[in-house]
C-alpha cells in the first residue's frame, strides 16, 4: 500500500527525467565523518569514555543520520534499504574483530614454544620451575582417542545410514532417523558422563587388572564416538540419497542383489561425500575436551596403551596448562592450542576440498 | 528431501520384471530385492530362464547385510536409550543421599558427610548466558550471512564463507583460553563503564570485581557460536531460488526489501534450525566457561559482577575432587542438561518440521 501512495506522490517532486533522485556520492562518508565528529564532541565533552564509545556513538549517529538524509531525499524506503544495508555491513565488520583477534593472538602466542622440544618431549618431571616440557603425550592420545573412535564410529554409522535410506520404512526408520537428529545435540559432557557412569564405573573393573574402575584412552575414544556417531550418519545419509537412481536400477536390472548393489555401487559413488562427513567428525571430536577430561583423566607421562591407564589429549593439554600455575604454562598451552588448530584445520580443508571435487555435488 | 530418486529407483526395478509385474505396487520398495527370492522358490523350474538364476536362500548374504544395518539403526537407538539408563542409575544414589532440596538449594557441597547440592543456580545460569549469547549473536550472524550471500562481491563472499567455515571448527577450548587471557581485559573496562554510568539498572549493579562475569562467558560464547549460525544460514540464503528474488527486484524491490519479501522467508526454517543448533552448542558448552566465568552458586541476574556457573562448567570444576557422591551428583546435574538439551532440540525438530510443509525449503 505505502509503496503505491509514496509511488504516485513523488514524480511531481522528480525531475522530468526517469531517473530516480539520489543522494550524492560524497554524502555517505561525510555524514559518517560529520557523525564521529559530533560523537567525539559528546563523549569527550561530558567526559562519558575514550574513543571506543565515539566510534559506537559515531555508528549510531551514522545511522540515524544517513536515515534522515535519505529520506528527505530518496525516500522512505530507498532510506531504509540504505541503513539496513549499513547496518549489516557493520554486523560483519562486529563479528571480524574478534574473529581475527582470536586468530591473531592464537598465531603470536602459538608461535613462542614451537620447537622440536614440544613435539618431542612429555610434562613427566616438569616441575613449575621448568621452561620446557612439551605436548608428544597429548599429541598421542589425541591421535589414539580419534583413531580408535573412528574405528568404532564409521562402520557403524554408514551400516545405520544405509538402514535408513535402503531399507528403512516406516515408524521404526522414522525413529531412528530422529533420535540421531537428536543425537546431534547431545552436549559433548553428557557422552563424557554417560561413558564415565558405564564403562568407566560399571565395565572397567571387570577388564583391569586391579579389579578397580581406571580411566583409559579407550573409554574417552568411546565418548568420542558417541558424539562423532550422528555426524557420520547424517553426512552418509545425505550421500546416499544424492546417488542417483538409475544407477541403481541399473545394477538391479543386471539381476545383481540388493546388498551387492549397495556395496559395490551405491557406497563407491557416494564415498567422496562419506569421506568428507567421516573427516569433519574426525575435526569436531579432536577439539573436544569435556569428554577427555571426565574419562581419561589426563596424566604428564607418554601412554601408549589406550587401554589402561589416564592418558592425555591436546585439547585437554591445553585446559590443564591454562589452569597450571607456572608461568611457562601459558605458552605452552598456547602452542597446544596453535598445534590442536592446525590439526583440526587440516582435516577440515582436506575434507572441503574433498567435497569440492566430489561429483555428486550438492 | 531425497524421496524422489529413491521412489523412481523403486518403480523402476519393479517394472523390469515384467511378469509379475502387477503383484507388486511400485511403491513397495523394501521387498523389490527379495521378491525375484520368493517367485523363485516354489518348485524352482517355473518359467522359462528360471534354472539359470542362482536359487534362493532362506539365510543369505541379503538377508545378512540387512540385519547388519538393522543392527546398527537399532544401536543408535540402544546408546540414546543408554545414555538415560546409565546416567539414571548414577544419580539416583547421589539424590537419595542429598540433604538439600536438589532444585531450590544453592550450592555444590557433595562432598562432604551431609552432601548439600541443588541445580537450580547451576541450570538457570546456564539457560542465562546461552540466551544472553544467542540474544548477541543472531542478530550478527544473520548480518554477515546476508552480506556474504548477497551483499560482498561473488568471490569475497565465497572466500570469506570459507573461512568462516573453518572459524567453526575452531575447538572450544581455544576461545575459552582467548576469553581468560585477551577478552576479560576489555570486558572488565566495559563492565566498569557500564557500572558506572547504568549502575542503577540491577543488570548492571554491583560494587565488584568485575571480569570474570556472566557478560564475558556469554561474549565467548557468542563469538564461538557466530560461525556455525553463520555457516549454516548463509548455505540457506544461497538456496533461495533465483526466480524469487529476481521477481521481488523486477517489481521494484529494493535491495532489502527483496531480501525481506524473498530470502528471509524462504530461510525461515534454516535459520530456526541453525538457531536452535547455536543454542544446543551454547547450553552444552563446557571448557569455555569454564576457562571464563568466575564460579559462584547464586541465582543472581547481575551481569558483570565476578561469578556466574553453569550445569557443564561445573561439572568440569568439580569433577577433579569429586567423590562416590559427588560424582553421582555431577552425573545428576548432566542428567538435568540432556534434558534441557533434549527439549529444545526436539522442539527444533518439530518447529522445522512442520514450517517445512508450508515452505518446501531446505532445512
Amino acid at each position: 500500500m505505502s509503496t503505491l501512495t509514496s509511488h504516485r506522490r513523488s514524480p511531481a517532486a522528480q525531475p522530468p527525467t526517469l531517473r530516480a533522485k539520489r543522494l550524492p556520492k560524497w554524502m555517505p562518508p561525510a555524514i559518517a565523518l560529520g557523525a564521529l565528529l559530533v560523537a567525539a564532541a559528546i563523549v569527550y565533552g561530558t567526559g562519558l569514555g575514550g574513543p571506543v564509545l565515539v566510534v559506537v556513538v559515531g555508528g549510531l549517529l551514522y545511522l540515524g543520520g544517513l536515515y534522515a538524509a535519505a529520506n528527505a531525499v530518496e525516500g522512505q524506503r530507498a532510506a531504509r534499504n540504505r541503513t539496513w544495508s549499513a547496518l549489516i555491513h557493520s554486523a560483519f565488520v562486529l563479528a571480524v574483530l574478534p574473529l581475527a583477534s582470536v586468530v591473531w593472538t592464537l598465531l603470536s602466542r602459538g608461535a613462542e614454544r614451537l620447537d622440536a622440544d614440544f613435539f618431542g618431549t612429555s610434562m613427566n618431571n616438569i616441575g613449575a620451575r621448568d621452561p620446557n616440557g612439551g605436548a608428544y603425550h597429548a599429541i598421542v592420545g589425541t591421535l589414539e582417542q580419534v583413531g580408535i573412535a573412528t574405528l568404532i564410529t564409521v562402520p557403524i554409522g554408514i551400516l545405520c545410514a544405509i538402514y535408513i535410506v535402503e531399507y528403512g520404512r516406516g515408524r521404526f526408520a522414522f525413529a531412528i532417523r530422529f533420535f540421531v537428529d537428536v543425537m546431534t545435540g547431545i552436549p559433548s559432557i553428557v557422552s563424557g558422563l554417560f561413558v564415565l557412569a558405564f564403562w568407566v564405573l560399571i565395565v572397567s573393573p571387570y577388564f583391569s587388572s586391579t579389579g578397580r574402575p581406571g580411566f583409559s584412552g579407550f573409554a574417552a575414544a568411546l565418548a568420542l564416538s558417541v558424539l562423532m556417531l550422528p555426524t557420520v550418519v547424517r553426512s552418509t545419509e545425505e550421500m546416499l540419497r544424492l546417488v542417483p537412481a538409475p544407477l541403481r536400477e541399473g545394477a538391479y536390472a543386471l539381476g545383481v542383489p540388493k546388498w551387492k548393489t549397495i556395496l559395490r555401487v551405491v557406497l563407491p559413488t557416494a564415498l567422496p561425500g562419506i569421506v568428507t562427513g567421516v573427516m569433519l567428525a574426525i575435526a569436531r571430536a579432536a577439539g573436544e575436551t569435556a569428554p577427555v577430561l571426565l574419562v581419561a583423566g589426563g596424566g604428564a607421562a607418554i601412554n601408549l596403551n589406550p587401554f589402561e591407564n589416564n592418558q592425555s589429549s591436546l585439547a585437554l593439554f591445553v585446559y590443564q596448562q591454562a589452569g597450571d600455575a607456572s608461568r611457562y604454562a601459558p605458552a605452552r598451552a598456547w602452542t597446544a592450542a596453535l598445534t590442536l588448530v592446525a590439526l583440526v584445520l587440516v582435516l577440515t580443508i582436506a575434507a572441503k576440498l574433498l567435497a569440492r571435487r566430489n561429483r555428486l555435488g550438492r | 528431501m531425497g524421496e524422489t530418486p529413491q521412489r523412481s529407483a523403486d518403480a523402476g526395478t519393479g517394472g523390469t520384471r515384467v511378469t509379475h509385474g502387477h503383484e507388486w505396487p511400485a511403491g513397495a520398495s523394501a521387498r523389490v530385492a527379495e521378491a525375484p527370492v520368493s517367485t523363485r522358490t516354489p518348485g524352482g523350474a517355473g518359467l522359462g530362464g528360471g534354472g539359470a538364476l542362482p536359487t534362493a536362500r532362506r539365510f543369505g548374504a541379503e538377508r545378512a547385510f540387512r540385519g547388519l544395518t538393522l543392527a546398527a539403526g537399532t544401536f543408535v537407538l540402544a546408546v540414546i536409550a543408554a545414555i538415560a539408563i546409565f546416567l539414571i542409575a548414577k544419580a539416583v544414589p547421589a539424590l537419595r543421599a542429598n540433604t538439600a532440596n536438589f532444585w531450590t538449594f544453592e550450592g555444590w557441597s557433595p562432598n562432604d558427610t551431609e552432601p548439600k547440592f541443588g541445580i537450580g543456580a547451576l541450570a538457570f545460569g546456564t539457560v542465562l548466558s546461552s540466551a544472553l549469547a544467542l540474544l548477541i549473536a543472531v542478530p550478527v550472524a544473520l548480518g554477515i550471512a546476508l552480506y556474504l550471500s548477497h551483499y560482498a562481491p561473488r568471490r569475497l563472499g565465497t572466500g570469506l564463507g570459507f573461512l568462516i567455515d573453518l572459524l567453526a571448527a575452531v575447538p572450544s577450548v581455544v576461545f575459552g583460553l582467548w576469553g581468560r587471557d585477551y577478552f576479560s581485559g576489555p570486558v572488565t573496562d566495559l563492565s566498569i563503564w557500564l557500572n558506572t554510568y547504568f549502575g542503577w539498572i540491577p543488570l548492571f549493579g554491583g560494587n565488584g570485581p568485575y571480569g570474570a562475569s556472566i557478560l564475558l562467558g556469554a561474549l565467548v560464547l557468542a563469538i564461538m557460536v557466530l560461525p556455525i549460525i553463520t555457516s549454516l544460514s548463509r548455505e540457506v540464503f544461497l538456496q533461495t531460488p533465483t526466480a524469487n528474488q529476481e521477481a521481488a527486484l523486477a517489481l521494484g524491490a529494493t535491495r532489502w526489501e527483496m531480501l525481506r519479501t524473498a530470502v528471509l522467508p524462504y530461510g525461515r526454517p534454516g535459520i530456526i534450525a541453525a538457531v536452535m543448533l547455536g543454542l544446543g552448542r551454547a547450553l552444552g558448552e563446557t571448557i569455555a566457561l569454564a576457562l571464563t566465568l568466575g564460579i559462584t552458586f547464586d541465582i543472581s541476574f547481575n551481569l558483570i559482577e565476578n561469578g556466574g556457573n553453569t550445569i557443564a562448567a561445573n561439572i568440569a570444576n568439580a569433577f577433579g575432587e569429586a567423590n562416590e557422591t559427588g560424582r553421582g551428583a555431577l552425573i545428576a546435574s548432566g542428567l538435568v542438561l540432556f534434558a534441557i538439551t533434549l527439549i529444545v532440540n526436539i522442539t527444533a525438530r518439530a518447529i522445522i518440521h512442520r514450517r517445512r510443509e508450508f515452505t518446501e525449503s531446505a532445512a
